[in-house]
């Protein structure tokens, strides 16, 4: 009986400790989105970059490419969606490389990739 | 030495048509139903106990389960609960697959381009429809960059869309192509060791070392690849 209560009343305290840790936690790493770059690095970010290079050309040229088939207007789409889809690619490494601007997200993944790393989680 | 790119060959076990369209049940079919009945097992009889201080098998489960709770409330935020049946599956179908691929004779359905490009155009597609169904049409402004100036839409527009276009693509082809490589280099070093003879123990040495980073980087591509589905549902859900 005596046991079953202080067994309880443990649980009850361990629930509470939890609860306060996290709440801690919460206040610490809330805002995801306002941490501190970590310092981008490591063969995964440059895969990450050459593949990002890639897919923008690669999509660009495919949406060229469809759409000359669609309206008979071969090659000058592809050429122009070509260019185009070399930007895109290129402004996708540029925001992976540099960390910033999470509206595409690789930028903002790869940080909090690297933070997590960091913290050992 | 045997042909390194032999292994990711698709063996129909058994040969199905239907309408003209090849539907075999395939090893590659064959390791996804393994896949998934794995899961299963491992899900249902480890929590089966539904002891309030678990066992090692039921920890193990919840390990898995807390993770990946744990990254959807971080990068998706409190709407992201609903999806996190969906962002959990992923995970566990993706990290089993790859690492069904590390045991030997075993076939890593995650190294064929059009299984990880399916699964990233699921990803792509159910997102941009969370995102047009909670926005509507003004999920189209997350192709115009905040504050630029009207007169240069004609180039950012088509740009912003190609770049959002691409993101299945470079999703599917990451995970893909540290699979394949991955296995590729095992592969290629495993025949050296053979054609060395006694000195084979160098290449021996070093695919001792390969086989511990492969498993590494089987764990680190499934989070890699959830936490880039997470990361594309937030930007649908909250727009920035």
């Amino acid at each position: 009986m005596t046991d079953e209560t202080k067994e309880s009343r443990s649980l009850e305290k361990l629930g509470e400790r939890l609860r306060a840790a996290r709440d801690r936690e919460k206040v610490e790493t809330g805002r995801a989105e306002q941490r501190a770059g970590g310092p981008n690095s490591g063969a995964g970010l440059g895969l990450r970059i050459a593949i990002e290079l890639v897919a923008g050309i690669v999509v660009g040229v495919a949406i060229g490419f469809t759409l000359d088939r669609w309206l008979g207007s071969r090659p000058w789409f592809m050429v122009v969606f070509l260019f185009l889809g070399a930007a895109a690619g290129m402004m996708n490494v540029y925001r992976a490389a540099k960390g910033i601007d999470a509206s595409v997200g690789l930028g903002a993944a790869q940080r909090r990739h690297d933070q997590d790393r960091k913290n050992g989680t | 030495m045997a042909n390194p790119i032999e292994q990711f060959k698709i063996q129909p076990l058994v040969p199905l048509e239907i309408g003209g369209v090849n539907i075999s049940f395939t090893n590659s079919a064959l390791m996804m139903v393994a896949a998934l009945c794995l899961i299963t097992a491992f899900l249902t009889l480890s929590v089966r106990g539904r002891a309030l201080v678990p066992g090692r098998w039921q920890s193990m489960a919840e390990v898995f389960y807390e993770f990946v709770a744990n990254m959807v409330r971080d990068n998706v935020g409190q709407e992201g609960r609903k999806y996190f049946p969906f962002i959990f599956a992923l995970f566990m179908f993706v990290l089993f697959g790859n690492l069904l691929g590390m045991i030997p004779y075993g076939f890593a359905f995650t190294s064929h381009i059009i299984v990880t490009f399916a699964l990233a155009a699921l990803v792509f597609v159910g997102v941009t429809i969370i995102g047009f169904s909670r926005h509507g049409l003004h999920y189209l402004r997350m192709f115009f960059p905040h504050g630029a100036p009207l007169a240069t839409a004609v180039i950012l527009v088509p740009i912003e869309l190609i770049s959002y276009l691409s993101r299945p693509f470079s999703l599917g082809v990451r995970l893909f192509a540290n699979m394949t490589v991955g296995h590729i280099i095992l592969k290629v070093v495993g025949g050296f060791v053979v054609a060395l003879g006694v000195f084979g123990i160098v290449p021996m040495a070093f695919l001792g070392g390969v086989t511990v980073l492969e498993f590494g980087i089987a764990l680190l591509q499934a989070y890699v690849f959830t936490i880039l589905s997470c990361i594309y549902l937030h930007d649908a859900i909250h727009m920035h």
